[in-house]
């Protein structure tokens, strides 16, 4: 039976680091093309879920728990992000009856 | 550190308080707890504290920098006037519990010594603005502020997030000490190249959530958007606490790879004072100049950590606090006046709505001539020797084109602040005597006598080292 630390070993560093560059990259797409603001937000979810797999893997390599606790970290303030940013957008919804980020744009003079 | 633990526990009772009080006491005693809090900070003056598994670090710098934040929050509780008397859609005891909270989140981002403390300073921050910058929930060029600065928020922290996890991969720890030291022991060689892409991401993360140019897009409209009075808040607390964390991570942890950083930075800077001041200059609304100007104030502070001296320190320290105290009673006029003029002209947020201000309200037309004059860093005002801190830094660098360019950009600077004193004084409108509360007036003369002062003996602030 291997611990899961071992488990995590068994595949090369560089493989994490390009999956979590790939998927950041995807993220970071997403929220520069995507108009829909929830869809924005699952980008930048992706994004965190990117950083958080690659800080477990170092952290499992270097046998160090401190990247494993900065994952817990990331996770609760991704979900307090996530509740002010649900509110914000039921709010705007309930003033114009869309999530549409292209249709805000009062503010551009 | 004791502060940050009052802080907390003010927040909270902040919060049941506001189902006994009334608005105005609500407000007294935040400024209470502003006040008691400063003096646990002021406490610990020359006594070096490390809390919470080494991760937070009190020194005589990080106490200066927490000062500087909570006395801005002090001024902006100030001119909250309680938030007016709107009793269905206005929370004061949740605003100012959540002001309290941000400042928390803002005394992590300077004293820390771990990324984790940076990180979660950061977040409490943001997150607490976030939802003040929403809180006009009818208005939609409020709702509109706060969607956008969410999104760049939390794309800017994600950016910010992955450069730390290269670093952590890099140099195996998240102490800022521990960080140094792998980065100095090991030769240049041997470092994973990585290493750098992580760096240039914390950068880009950091410099989003100052807004340097080329990431500010999302301040003008934000600050236009949010109420003015987060605005303030936003403009001085956030400010200052970004650049010293900026500073601390990239000097303090980085201060081995200088020269990696120092370009991009120094590019930045120039970029951002180009930028924010050439925009402001087309700008019609007095909130929107205001937030190009922050954007341009960014240039300068930047220009400072490319140059990496001994005294940066003290000049970031400086130049914060000539900021914060001319931007804190620039946005107060602006307040007063365009709450006054809404309803009566057009649009009360433009220069015209402060036309005629000197001859009814000659002390709001002169409080707004000192504030503009600071930041435009006339002498005799704080903003003069802030900028001229910045140069004499940038100077022993051996840098001479940067502060070329900054002179004249300052020259820019003063066409735009002058079109407000211009508007105020040599322009005639029938504009009334303008019914100020007395807390507010007393701030406004506190600010501005600050401003003069400081103008006058620099050496106080700068004795501090």
């Amino acid at each position: 039976m291997q611990s899961i630390p071992e488990v995590l070993r068994t595949i090369p560093l560089t493989h994490y680091i390009l999956v979590s560059s790939a998927l950041f990259c995807i993220g970071i797409l997403g929220v520069l093309t995507r108009r829909n603001a929830i869809i924005v937000f699952m980008a930048v979810e992706l994004m965190l879920n990117a950083v958080n797999l690659l800080l477990a893997a170092f952290s499992s390599y270097f046998s160090d728990p401190a990247g494993q606790i900065f994952v817990f970290f990331i996770m609760a303030v991704a979900a307090a992000e996530v509740a002010v940013g649900l509110a914000i957008i039921v709010m705007i919804y309930r003033n114009i009856q869309s999530i549409d980020i292209g249709v805000l744009n009062k503010l551009k003079n | 550190m004791t502060a940050i633990i009052a802080l907390s526990i003010f927040g909270i009772s902040n919060l049941f308080l506001g189902f006994w009080l009334s608005r105005k006491t609500i407000q007294t005693f935040t400024l209470g707890f502003l006040a008691l809090s400063m003096g646990l900070t002021v406490a610990d003056w020359n006594h070096e504290y490390l809390w919470f598994g080494n991760m937070f670090r009190s020194t005589n710098t990080s106490i200066n920098f927490s000062i500087i934040i909570q006395l801005a929050a002090f001024f902006v509780v100030e001119f909250s006037n309680a938030f007016g008397q709107d009793d269905e859609h206005t929370h004061p005891a949740e605003y100012y519990a959540i002001m309290l909270f941000s400042v928390v989140g803002a005394i992590l981002m300077v004293s820390f010594d771990h990324l984790i403390m940076l990180f979660v300073g950061l977040e409490i921050l943001s997150v607490s603005m976030y939802v003040l910058t929403g809180s006009d929930k009818r208005n939609l060029r409020s709702n509109e502020a706060a969607i956008k600065y969410l999104l760049m928020g939390a794309f800017a922290t994600g950016i910010l997030l992955f450069g730390i996890t290269l670093v952590y991969g890099a140099t195996r720890s998240f102490y800022i000490a521990n960080i140094a030291n792998a980065i100095a022991s090991t030769p240049k060689e041997s470092m994973p190249t990585f290493l750098y892409a992580g760096i240039l991401l914390m950068l880009v993360g950091m410099l989003f959530k100052v807004s340097a140019a080329p990431f500010h897009f999302w301040t003008p409209d934000v600050y236009d958007g949010a109420p003015t009075i987060f605005t303030m808040f936003m403009s001085t607390v956030v400010k200052t606490a970004g650049f010293a964390a900026l500073f601390h991570v990239f000097s303090g942890m980085f201060g081995a790879l200088y020269a990696t950083w120092a370009l991009p930075v120094y590019f930045i800077s120039m970029l951002t004072l180009v930028i924010g001041n050439v925009t402001a200059v087309y700008q019609q609304s007095m909130k929107r100049m205001l937030a190009y100007s922050s954007i341009s104030h960014a240039g300068y502070m930047l220009m400072t950590i490319s140059a990496n001296q001994s005294s940066t320190t003290s000049t970031i320290l400086y130049y914060s606090l000539a900021y914060t105290l001319a931007t804190v009673t620039a946005f107060a006029i602006f307040k007063i006046v365009s709450e006054y003029q809404t309803g009566r002209v057009e649009k009360p947020e433009n220069f015209q709505a402060f036309e005629g201000l000197a001859k009814q309200n000659p002390l709001l037309a002169f409080c707004l001539t000192i504030s503009l004059l600071s930041l435009a860093g006339i002498p005799l005002t704080a903003g003069f020797w802030g900028k001229f801190f910045v140069f004499a830094d940038t100077f022993h660098r051996n840098i001479t084109y940067s502060i070329i360019v900054a002179v004249l950009m300052s020259a820019v600077g003063i066409y735009y602040y002058f079109k407000g004193i211009i508007a105020a004084y040599f322009k005639k409108s029938e504009m009334e005597v303008i019914h100020i509360p007395r807390l507010y007036q007393v701030a406004l003369i506190m600010s501005t006598l600050a401003t003069l002062v400081l103008g006058i003996y620099p050496t106080i602030v700068k004795s501090l080292f």
